[in-house]
């Protein structure tokens, strides 16, 4: 089985070379997952993440946006890890969306 | 585990094993049965097939940078016949080629 | 590509995230707050260290190996106390190895697996690194890839392309362009692109700049 990352060689289209900051969505992603790899935590390894990654399906992973993957490899490793249980996630996400419907 | 003691030195030739894994791996699929060079024993590093699953990792493996004519890679790469492609490999992904 | 597939992209590239994930950031870092596994400084403190690590810092090695060549034999054997002695911050950084292109080689980095890419030196990568695009094709067809970045290479140059399939990760070293005797490192710096120490462009031609600047 060849992994859905795993595409060197493969048929594709021309680039896209326009730039894009990123957002401080991507920067908070990103500034995340850097400190739970740091060995200084060592939550997971980045190795973890990739795995995560590449074992989303082909449309997860062409359809979400280069740091939705990383969140979601983040959610489900927190979980694998016992830092965080799925239920106080779902609930930390259901208390957030309540407030923002209030405002 | 007999292949990881295995060990390739700068000018060994070299073949990328072939064969479909069902976990982590950071031999990409495009250079698994190609043949190359072994330009350098960079060094022995944890098993990212490992740690990919929280494990430690051990025993290390070694790692080669590998030399590979382009080709070789592709049938009908374009470019220049002395273009290449290096990648590092782990030990356990690579078996002795014949000298040509 | 198909009209979803071209959308899928084109929000791939702008980053844009969907509401659904803007919340789970932020129940995600709140709860790891609430157990200790960073703060909300710390998280700050990555965001604005992210911001200062630019391809500057490539570009300032790179002209700096340019005038040195003391400083240049040390970046090509040992990167990462190299970088490290003009305030790059190595900590916690996976290897860094530089590849200097010659008149008969000409190197380009991708990751094809994921996206590894020198941050220590360049920041993070452009969208189109880590696009589908570049990490397919850059392997098989590197000199049509280049070609779309203006980037013409004659046959008698070689390109290589390395693969970061492990922990190292490489900068390339272009070659000094022509007619910049003299120059210092400061003004030889504007002449370093980002996509020149990936291995995509050359680095700048005084002509070029002089162009760029009218």
């Amino acid at each position: 089985m060849t992994g859905v990352n795993d595409i060197g060689g493969q048929a594709a289209g021309p680039l896209d070379l326009s730039e894009h900051a990123l957002s401080s969505f991507d920067q908070r992603v990103d500034a995340m997952l850097m400190l739970l790899v740091h060995p200084n935590r060592g939550a997971f390894r980045v190795d973890a993440l990739r795995r995560a990654i590449e074992s989303y399906r082909q449309q997860d992973y062409d359809s979400l946006t280069y740091y939705e993957r990383w969140l979601r490899a983040i959610r489900e490793l927190v979980v694998e890890q016992d830092i965080l249980s799925e239920d106080e996630i779902t609930a930390k996400i259901s208390e957030l969306a309540a407030k923002q419907a209030k405002a | 585990m007999p292949d990881s003691t295995e060990k390739y030195f700068a000018g060994g030739h070299v073949r990328v094993k072939t064969g479909a894994v069902d976990h982590h791996c950071r031999t990409p699929d495009f250079l698994k049965g190609k043949e190359g060079v072994v330009e350098l024993a960079v060094g022995e590093y944890l098993n990212p097939e490992k740690l990919a699953y929280h494990k430690p990792g051990l025993p290390k493996h070694a790692l080669y940078q590998v030399r590979f004519r382009q080709k070789q890679i592709w049938p009908k790469y374009q470019g220049a016949e002395g273009d290449t492609l290096v990648a590092d490999i782990y030990d356990h992904w690579l078996e002795p080629a014949s000298t040509e | 590509m198909t009209a979803s597939e071209n959308d899928d992209h084109h929000q791939d590239e702008l980053g844009h995230a969907s509401p659904e994930f803007v919340l789970l950031e932020e129940a995600l870092r709140l709860l790891l707050v609430e157990k200790d596994i960073f703060t909300p400084e710390e998280i700050q403190a990555q965001i604005e260290g992210m911001e200062s690590r630019t391809s500057a810092l490539g570009s300032m090695i790179v002209a700096k190996a340019w005038t040195d060549p003391e400083y240049k034999k040390w970046l090509l054997s040992d990167a990462g106390a190299a970088v490290e002695s003009v305030g790059v911050d190595m900590n916690a950084q996976p290897e860094l190895h530089v590849l200097e292109n010659t008149d008969d080689i000409h190197h380009v980095v991708v990751c094809t697996l994921c996206s590894c890419y020198p941050r220590a030196v360049l920041g993070v990568p452009p969208a189109w690194y880590k696009g589908r695009e570049y990490r397919s094709r850059v392997v098989v067809e590197p000199r049509e890839v280049l070609r779309e970045f203006g980037t013409e290479l004659s046959d008698k140059i070689n390109v290589q392309v390395t693969d970061q399939t492990a922990d190292r990760r490489f900068l390339v070293l272009p070659q000094r362009p022509a007619s910049t005797e003299g120059w210092s490192a400061a003004q030889l710096e504007v002449l370093v692109t980002r996509n020149s120490m990936i291995g995509t462009a050359l680095p700048l031609t005084p002509e070029q700049l002089e162009a760029e600047n009218t």
